[in-house]
């Protein structure tokens, strides 16, 4: 057995409100793995009784096959970014890191090799209070890296990077996993996995939804759709109703356009030529990550803007 | 908890068991690395040494004939209450701003054995305290004897009392420190913890007089109330009103509040959601 995480119907309970609710999934090594699931989903709180910072309310979770919290020294067993804020504004990068390898017997030549490796040896010995947020992720990362640990957690860790750093981070996503760790990433933004993970774990309210394959779940969610213009609206929805598709107007008032699912777009074309309407646009949509994402999880958005709760 | 054995061969970088003394030197490089610890011990070991150089210039004039050594002539209280409240915050600082900050999220997935870090940090701040204490505290006797031996009333280490006086006034700040380290971990946030600390260390103890049997017994079991009665050299008046606290009892007070403080911690800090 590799450096498996496993989750064994995880529940947390904050008195009356349960945060994570009977969860249980398994992380595997030598891919990415992302954890998704709208803002108050329950990630952080996964994230914190996997480390064994909170005790589960009942069920457990194990690195490895051994419980987080058991091992006296952590870093060389996991390395983890929680919150980039989780640093002393008074310290340098390098003064924080020291104190942090020293704690586990790990050699100071590691602190210039991890801040080398994130980007920062140039301020090493600024304080930390001054560094911008994307500079703090990575002082976050270069922390997770500094055990050089087959497992590796990082909770949002794009959030104020900009663009290169976001490439960067990627990069060493994918690096991480082919060299056999196990990456486990929450984000609450479906792009970012679509581009970085290749498993997902999602989950709602503190319930699991799905884990599976990225694609598998871009698959499930909304089908393919076809989105056609025409000036004859009217006529070609009803067509293409008997014809056996969903059809629902989009567009505004003077530039129609339906949204078709159920026919292919040739089949659209042809129905249209056969019964003399003119199209002006025939798109065909995949369906994305981001709107399966959405369709999965709608029921279970924690925060919903305009919504009395 | 689990010995190292059952941590499975996983780990990439090599290294040496889980060794205390790393913790250790770990807590005092974050002790040593923030610009605010030597300016606090600087100021509070220039304050109280000046508070002694204070009293013993102001006491020349006001004392007749010789009295022998007067403690608070080289330990005056208003110099020793600062570094009681000093000691005790900067002790209470070293966990509350790892609460604050969220630090101690990283330092307890660096180091999942929450106790041995308590423990690691009570070990620094205990062996911090007791340095600067031991400075602050020689420093007082030996400005206050310049100031007197120039009027012929300086007295040596040997003269009784003295060196208890020396040894309480030193181990004060260590104390208080832990006092305030192990409020800091039970409380974590910073404001409630200093205001508890400042609250216990200080304003507890007046509010018990000497003169009921059970209140006296209260006050006799505060921090600075043994320090006082370390400090002082003359045995209490028989005829005296007021209860008096012993001595060995007043060194038990020493012992009991920071292994309490931290005893505490160690348990509440292995139970509780980090």
């Amino acid at each position: 057995m590799g450096a498996v995480i496993e989750v064994n119907e995880l529940t947390k309970r904050y008195g009356g409100r349960t945060a994570v609710d009977h969860l249980s999934f398994t992380v595997r090594p030598g891919r990415v793995t992302g954890f998704l699931g709208p803002n108050g989903a329950g990630k952080s709180t996964t994230l914190r009784m996997i480390l064994g910072l909170d005790a589960p309310t009942t069920g457990s979770a194990t690195v490895s096959g051994v419980p987080f919290a058991h091992h006296p020294r952590g870093l060389r067993h996991v390395g983890a970014l929680l919150d980039a804020g989780q640093v002393h504004g008074g310290r340098s990068a390098a003064a924080h890191l020291s104190a942090l390898a020293r704690s586990n017997g790990i050699p100071r030549r590691r602190v210039d090799e991890v801040l080398q490796e994130v980007g920062l040896a140039e301020v090493a010995n600024r304080r930390v209070g001054g560094f911008s947020l994307g500079m703090k992720q990575r002082l976050g990362i270069a922390t997770a890296l500094l055990g050089d640990p087959p497992v590796l957690m990082f909770d949002e860790p794009i959030n104020g990077m900009d663009p290169e750093g976001v490439l960067w981070v990627r990069r060493l996503f994918r690096r991480l996993a082919a060299e056999g760790r196990t990456v486990f990433l929450s984000s609450h933004l479906m792009s970012e996995m679509e581009n970085t993970a290749d498993q997902l774990v999602v989950i709602g309210r503190g319930r699991l939804i799905a884990a599976e394959s990225v694609r598998d779940f871009a698959a499930r969610g909304t089908r393919g759709s076809v989105v056609v213009g025409t000036p004859q609206a009217a006529e070609l929805a009803a067509v293409l109703t008997a014809a056996g598709a969903t059809v629902e107007p989009e567009g505004s008032a003077g530039a129609e356009k339906l949204a078709v699912t159920g026919l292919p777009a040739d089949r659209i074309g042809a129905l249209a030529f056969e019964n003399r309407i003119r199209l002006d646009e025939l798109t065909h949509h995949t369906a994305s990550l981001e709107a399966a994402f959405m369709e999965l999880t709608a029921d279970s958005v924690e925060y919903q803007a305009g919504q009395p709760r | 908890m689990t010995t190292l054995a059952s941590v499975p061969p996983t780990t990439a970088v090599t290294g040496s068991p889980a060794r205390f003394l790393d913790l250790v030197a770990s807590e005092w490089i974050k002790m040593r690395s923030l610009r605010s610890t030597p300016w606090a011990i600087a100021l509070t070991v220039v304050f109280v040494i000046g508070s002694s150089a204070v009293a013993a210039l102001a006491a020349d004039g006001a004392r007749s004939g010789s009295a022998g050594f007067l403690p608070y002539v080289a330990y005056p209280p208003a110099g020793y209450w600062t570094l009681i409240l000093v000691s005790g915050c900067v002790g209470a600082l070293t966990v509350v701003s790892e609460y604050g900050s969220g630090l101690i999220r990283t330092t307890t997935v660096a180091v999942p054995a929450r106790g041995s870090v308590v423990l690691a940090k009570a070990a620094v701040t205990a062996t911090l305290w007791t340095a600067v204490g031991t400075v602050v505290s020689t420093g007082s006797f030996l400005v206050s004897q310049a100031v007197l031996g120039g009027q012929d009333a300086g007295v040596p280490l040997t003269h009784p009392g003295v060196f208890r006086a020396l040894v309480a006034s030193a181990l004060l700040a260590p104390v208080c420190a832990l006092i305030g380290l192990g409020l800091g971990v039970l409380l974590r946030h910073s404001a409630a913890t200093m205001v508890t600390s400042v609250f216990t260390l200080l304003m507890l103890p007046p509010m018990f007089s000497e003169s009921a049997r059970w209140s006296a017994v209260v006050h006799h079991a505060m921090v600075s109330a043994a320090w006082k009665r370390l400090v002082q050299n003359w045995e209490p008046d028989p005829g005296s009103l007021g209860h008096t606290a012993t001595v060995p009892g007043s060194w038990l007070v020493y012992v009991l509040w920071p292994l309490t403080a931290v005893a505490l911690a160690v348990l509440v800090v292995r139970r509780r959601d980090v």
